[in-house]
């Protein structure tokens, strides 16, 4: 039976740990992740958990760590922000193309520099091309389950990616809210035990990771790795049914919110969907046509679903929470207008990025984009594509 | 049971031919050699950072270890080795895995006393059970001979070549078992190769049945680096050796103890003559370079003897 408690979304991710019972940890502190490491180290020195919590000098080493336990046949995770992750990128891509299930928790935060510690997307976004799955959440709950969900998807056989679990820095990782908790028998049974085809372990079988692949086979070893990320689609949707199935709760590659008749839309990830999502309620009240759909699974990005659920939409609004330094727009917008392209009539798109290093959007700010996007809807003139709201002219 | 050369080479090899490192190459000497210390009952993990030996040994879909290996990249191979002892412990305690293992990684100097000396130095301080086997070749090897922190003063190195107002690379080498040894690390030692390799046999076997985390630092000479005729390479270990330049040393618990004395010490620039890494320091002019490189030595040397007595 389900309970309820009151969680920080750092604590919520390490109660799912725990109740998960992984055999490594690998752990580095760095705001605002350090709890979720502080919470687990707590669970190890009480004797909750079987887990070899392992502090090394650095996230590089900590996904290093995991890269060694998964290969050796364990269950491995981590968590990091920021510049933590900036320094695992290289073993973020060994991680992937080895494929190794490893789950990692990002709270997200700024990149530096000028140094900063608080949210945005950019240490995930500049994440996204590692081979990553990438799931993220608008609340404690959400992360929660998204946690609870992560083992199973990356062990699916014919996927066998690892999976970053994503939530807002400060925003969810220290807010506390009301959260439904599974019991551990219920979380353990979930994910089951781990029982991997191929490890270093194996007595019987004796294993090589990590070859130096020459151009004669580094190409067919890249699609199959192309490949897993197009299985990881059913495997999210099929661990979310079951996840369903044992809560009630209902999880996609996104959430649709009063999309079915709306005209106006946002794209956005993260918290921000719940300041948007009353902004919504709001004009829905004054009777206008308006919806927002909430990215979950950024990668593998649910293109055709996207394009779907905005089709019959006039004007739609992509609210990056990065700056991608295109020159033309952010990550999710990029995706987003690519999407809408194969659509035999698609919408007027425009980019906004917003909330760079923890600034605050209000639901004033959200009902301004509406109203933008209703001016781009009744003169059918975009104006500029890529904007930034939220930021003095001078600093 | 006394060391037997012809019986140790009669145990089945766990690192085996085929490979594709250089001959006359130091490398796979080493790798051979630590692997046949390994007794035959007992499983291993090799984990190896990026480097000659990865590119030489496990080219897909051909591996030269019997055993299991992995390498993931080039500065974190003793964090990767600590993800697979510690996964080790844990599969233990769930009663998954039942079987005896060891762990060994190998990274060269550069991915030893450089880019890897953090992980490094972050696993001889958590206290895994494992053993870090730096073969030293002295430079950058597989990337073409660039220097590293390991690579001795005057030798030529393309990143610090032999020009007209510089001459090889300026500074003395890094003394990373000292390094290492001030971990406070249960074992620690020096090795090369020399006549029947009982010093590195029984080195690697110390360090590889002493619990806890272990370094061993072993010369492994470069033929393509140190330019030297392949033929040679014994006589270049015994000089490095005889010269006092790469004293065979170990530290147990904090004791130093020297595991071979040169009957007669032999001068630095006799060693210094078959590489053509320090051709320069015999040219006229240089004489300078030959005096230095010699009174370095001599000063570690002494200043060695003296943590041994």
């Amino acid at each position: 039976m389900a309970h309820l408690d009151r969680l920080s979304g750092n604590e919520a991710v390490a109660v799912a740990m725990r109740q998960i019972d992984p055999d490594v940890m690998g752990a580095f502190p760095i705001t605002p992740s350090t709890e979720i490491p502080q919470y687990f180290a707590q669970y190890v020195a009480d004797g909750l958990v079987n887990t070899e919590l392992v502090t090394v000098e650095s996230e590089h080493s900590s996904m290093s760590v995991c890269m060694g336990a998964a290969a050796a046949g364990g269950r491995a995770i981590s968590a990091t922000s920021s510049a933590g992750l900036a320094l695992m990128y290289e073993t973020l891509y060994v991680a992937a193309s080895c494929r190794m299930p490893i789950v990692l928790a990002v709270s997200t935060r700024a990149l530096s520099g000028p140094i900063n510690i608080n949210n945005d997307h950019s240490d995930a976004m500049g994440a996204r091309d590692s081979g990553w799955i990438q799931i993220y959440a608008e609340n404690n709950q959400e992360v929660y389950d998204n946690y609870v969900q992560a083992f199973p998807i990356a062990e699916t056989e014919n996927v066998r990616l690892p999976v970053m679990i994503c939530q807002d820095g400060f925003i969810t990782s220290h807010a506390v809210e009301n959260i439904e908790l599974l019991e551990d028998a219920e979380v353990k049974s979930f994910v089951g035990t781990y029982e991997p085809k191929h490890y270093l372990l194996n007595p019987d079988e004796p294993l090589a990771v990590g070859p130096y692949d020459v151009t004669h086979y580094y190409m067919e070893h890249k699609r199959q790795q192309a490949e897993a990320m197009r299985n990881a689609r059913a495997a999210i949707l099929a661990q979310a049914e079951r996840f369903e199935a044992l809560t009630g709760r209902k999880y996609g590659f996104f959430e649709a919110y009063k999309m079915d008749d709306a005209e106006l839309a946002l794209v956005l990830m993260g918290s921000t969907a719940g300041t948007a999502k009353a902004a919504v309620d709001m004009l829905r009240a004054e009777g206008r046509k308006v919806g927002l759909v909430k990215i979950r699974v950024f990668r593998p990005f649910p293109m055709e679903e996207l394009a779907e659920a905005l089709k019959n939409c006039r004007a739609v609004a992509v609210m990056d929470k990065s700056e991608g330094f295109s020159a033309c727009g952010g990550p999710l917008f990029a995706e987003t207008r690519s999407a809408l392209y194969d659509l035999e009539t698609r919408p007027k798109a425009i980019n906004i990025v917003y909330g760079l290093g923890g600034r605050d959007v209000a639901v004033d700010d959200v009902r301004a984009l509406y109203d933008r996007l209703a001016d781009i809807a009744a003169t059918g003139e975009t104006g500029p594509v890529y904007s930034h709201i939220g930021v003095r002219e001078e600093a | 049971m006394a060391y037997n050369f012809k019986k140790e080479l009669e145990k089945p090899e766990r690192f085996v031919g085929g490979h594709r490192l250089c001959a006359g190459c130091g490398a796979g000497i080493t790798l051979r050699a630590v692997m046949r210390a390994l007794e035959p009952g007992d499983k291993a993990v090799v984990t190896n950072a990026t480097g000659c030996v990865e590119v030489s040994t496990f080219m897909y879909p051909y591996t030269s270890w019997t055993d299991s290996y992995i390498h993931t990249a080039f500065e974190n191979a003793a964090a990767t080795c600590s993800g697979v002892t510690a996964c080790y412990e844990a599969l233990k305690r769930r009663g998954k895995v039942t079987d005896n293992y060891k762990f060994i990684t190998f990274g060269g100097d550069g991915g030893t006393y450089d880019i890897g000396f953090q992980s490094l130095s972050g696993a001889m301080e958590r206290g895994h059970d494992m053993v870090y086997v730096c073969y030293d070749n002295e430079a950058y090897m597989n990337t073409g001979i660039q220097r590293s922190s390991s690579t001795p003063r005057f030798a030529n190195a393309t990143t610090a070549p032999v020009g007209r107002e510089k001459q090889g690379k300026q500074q003395d080498k890094k003394d990373l078992t000292a390094i290492m040894v001030a971990h406070g690390i249960p074992y620690a030692a020096q090795t090369t190769f020399l006549g029947n390799f009982r010093d590195l046999h029984e080195k690697a076997k110390k360090a590889i049945y002493t619990e806890g985390p272990c370094f061993l630092n072993v010369l492994s000479p470069c033929p393509r680096g140190w330019q030297y005729d392949t033929a040679l390479l014994p006589k270049i270990t015994q000089l490095a050796v005889d010269t006092c330049l790469w004293p065979m040393y170990e530290v147990e618990d904090g004791v130093w103890h020297l595991t071979y004395e040169p009957k007669k010490k032999v001068p630095i620039e006799e060693y210094m003559r078959l590489q053509g890494r320090f051709k320069h320091c015999f040219q006229k002019g240089n004489e300078w370079m030959l005096e230095a490189a010699q009174q370095y030595v001599d000063e570690k040397w002494e200043a060695l003897l003296a943590k041994c007595r």
